[in-house]
């Protein structure tokens, strides 16, 4: 690292690996009770352990955002954080946020919004973390010496985000529009301005691990972002076809979102292209692992299985079932976690000193997750593509269906196992590297990251 | 080939056009188009307790309604059809946690009649709404004799 205080992203990653944690504990228990376990109904009902599972991934990936923020900016704008105290301020703020809301969650206090469940009390918390957040990053942006392209979209990304929650704090009487605003957020989040974080951390880590030029790497950036928005906006249609909201969204929807692979297939192509220009050997393949393999694996999982199922004649089937789950785990996998574990996996030695990339336990970490999960995918798509046949072709009742596909709920169990085990090893990691020094401040020529 | 600045204007400029559009969708679909769908007039004082019960009780934590939700408990959306007031309102007042036959259990939310009677008000007004042929009416031909 550059910036004494790029430490403090530190701190946002440790949060964040915890609260991934406790994620799959949560989605732990989702899955054994879909398979008729559900021996914790009375402590953590399973709409708790929903929202709870739901807004923990919310919370650990800002986390994990904010970090790379807070780890990016400094090095793009060539300036301190302007103030590293209020940026731990920021931190133990969120996470007392996070953890008062899921504390509320257990004792029924909610909104009952998917993926929006914080209450409106606490909302008015996260808009204050947030600004706070927006402030430092910002400032630092404004007093730094050098405005990249890079740091400007990931910024920009971070902005909307911050304005995009507030469609979800209107109050509405309507279950529509309550419904259709309820999108403005999660979707134009993330098939929006999180592609815009995603693209600015991408560019970041290709300059750095590739050593490709940067203004080649900033160009496509725009491009790629340029087609997420052409495609991701109007694409928010595939949420409105069945929901009260006028036909006419059934084809702009359909057609928007069928384009919608193509942002996640450049970004794809871009980050393979760029790998294959470098004319650097980094050091750091397991960053460059988590890189490549996030833009490839969101391709897959929301670009490709999200396509799948947003065609209108395919989603009125396939609308509400675990279709939706299979593309989300997925999506949310390859396009934000990974690209967080990204981010970790080229910090982690930069701010420790230590140098722990390309032990068994990084690659492992790797290779079981991404397995587990293509494997949960792949069990959430027979028990969705099953329940879609027996309750809405032949339609038989909601919960004879689920007693059928109850078996594949064990299928999931063990890959979310797997998967589990290359997240424990990932942490393993984190934890071994130990915290960040000062001792690892370097200056730009010691920067030999790079090595023919 | 295209240069910085042209990629720069293809994404705000395209960003821009698109935003444009979405928001002029948006005005006429919640101004002009959903109010008649969802027979906006027909929404009273108790459809709106019923909303608000079914969000403070996160019922959109097991349930799906409108299609959205989780997909641990049964699709909301014509409960009111498929099951009628009598029963939605047994369980809802249960003091027991109801079962289905998947013997999942049901939070006991031990409403009382009034509560459960705004419950039957939204689920009503759902049922009524025009959803574009939603939820699907199962195929006839794979029907057993």
């Amino acid at each position: 690292m550059r910036y004494k205080s790029q430490k403090v992203a530190y701190w946002f990653f440790a949060l964040s690996m915890l609260l991934l944690t406790l994620q799959i504990t949560y989605g732990f228990i989702m899955g054994f009770a879909h398979m008729g376990f559900d021996g914790l109904h009375d402590f953590i009902p399973f709409n708790a352990a929903r929202a709870t599972h739901n807004n923990l991934l919310v919370v650990w990936l800002l986390s994990g955002f904010m970090g790379a923020a807070y780890y990016i900016i400094p090095e793009e704008s060539k300036h301190e954080l302007i103030s590293v105290k209020l940026a731990y301020v920021q931190l133990i703020s969120l996470a007392v946020v996070g953890v008062t809301a899921i504390i509320g969650f257990h004792l029924n206090w909610w909104e009952g919004r998917k993926f929006l469940e914080i209450p409106r009390e606490l909302d008015f918390l996260v808009v204050i973390n947030v600004l706070l957040f927006l402030g430092l990053i910002i400032g630092t942006l404004y007093k730094g010496s050098q405005k990249t392209t890079t740091s400007l979209v990931l910024t920009m990304g971070l902005f909307f985000a911050a304005i995009l929650y507030l469609p979800g704090m209107i109050w509405f009487d309507s279950q529509t529009l309550d419904s259709f605003f309820r999108w403005y957020v999660v979707h134009l989040w993330v098939e929006g301005v999180w592609e815009l974080i995603m693209g600015g951390i991408l560019a970041y880590l290709l300059i750095k691990l590739t050593g490709v030029d940067r203004e080649v790497i900033e160009k496509w950036l725009y491009v790629i972002v340029g087609l997420t928005f052409l495609s991701g906006v109007l694409g928010t249609g595939h949420h409105y076809y069945y929901i009260g909201a006028p036909k006419y969204w059934l084809i702009v929807g359909g057609i928007f979102s069928a384009l919608e692979p193509l942002a996640f297939l450049a970004m794809a192509l871009f980050a393979i292209n760029m790998y294959r220009k470098s004319g650097r050997s980094h050091p750091n393949k397991s960053a460059l692992y988590w890189t490549i393999g996030s833009a490839v694996m969101s391709f897959v999982g929301a670009g490709l299985l999200g396509a799948a199922h947003t065609l209108p004649q395919v989603n009125l089937y396939t609308h509400g079932t675990l279709v939706t789950a299979m593309h989300g785990h997925l999506a949310f996998w390859g396009a934000y976690a990974m690209m967080v574990l990204a981010i970790i996996s080229y910090a982690l030695p930069n701010l420790t000193g230590r140098k722990l990339y390309d032990n068994a336990a990084s690659m492992y970490a790797f290779w079981l997750s991404n397995i587990g999960m293509v494997c949960m995918t792949c069990a959430f798509a027979v028990a969705g593509i099953a329940q879609v046949y027996m309750e809405r072709k032949i339609g038989l009742d909601f919960m004879q269906v689920q007693q059928e596909i109850e078996v594949h709920f064990f299928g999931l169990v063990l890959a979310a196992t797997l998967f589990t085990i290359g997240i424990c090893l990932f942490i393993y990691n984190f934890v071994k590297y130990g915290q960040p020094t000062d001792e690892a401040l370097i200056t730009d020529t010691e920067q030999g990251e790079v090595m023919a | 080939m295209l240069s910085k600045e042209q990629a720069r204007f293809f994404f705000l400029g395209g960003t821009f056009v698109v935003s444009v559009v979405f928001l002029a969708m948006t005005w006429h679909s919640i101004v002009k188009e959903i109010p008649k769908q969802t027979h906006e007039e027909n929404i009273t004082p108790e459809v709106i307790a019923g909303k608000r019960l079914f969000d403070e009780n996160n019922c959109m934590g097991c349930h799906t309604i409108l299609g959205e939700g989780a997909y641990y408990a049964p699709e909301l959306t014509k409960v009111y059809e498929r099951k009628g007031e009598g029963y939605i309102k047994a369980v809802l007042m249960s003091p027991v946690a109801w079962r289905g036959a998947a013997q999942r259990k049901m939070v006991a939310y031990e409403m009382t009649e009034e509560e459960a009677n705004n419950m039957v008000a939204f689920f009503k007004w759902v049922n009524e709404m025009d959803l574009n042929g939603f939820p699907p009416e199962p195929d006839e031909s794979l029907q057993p004799d």
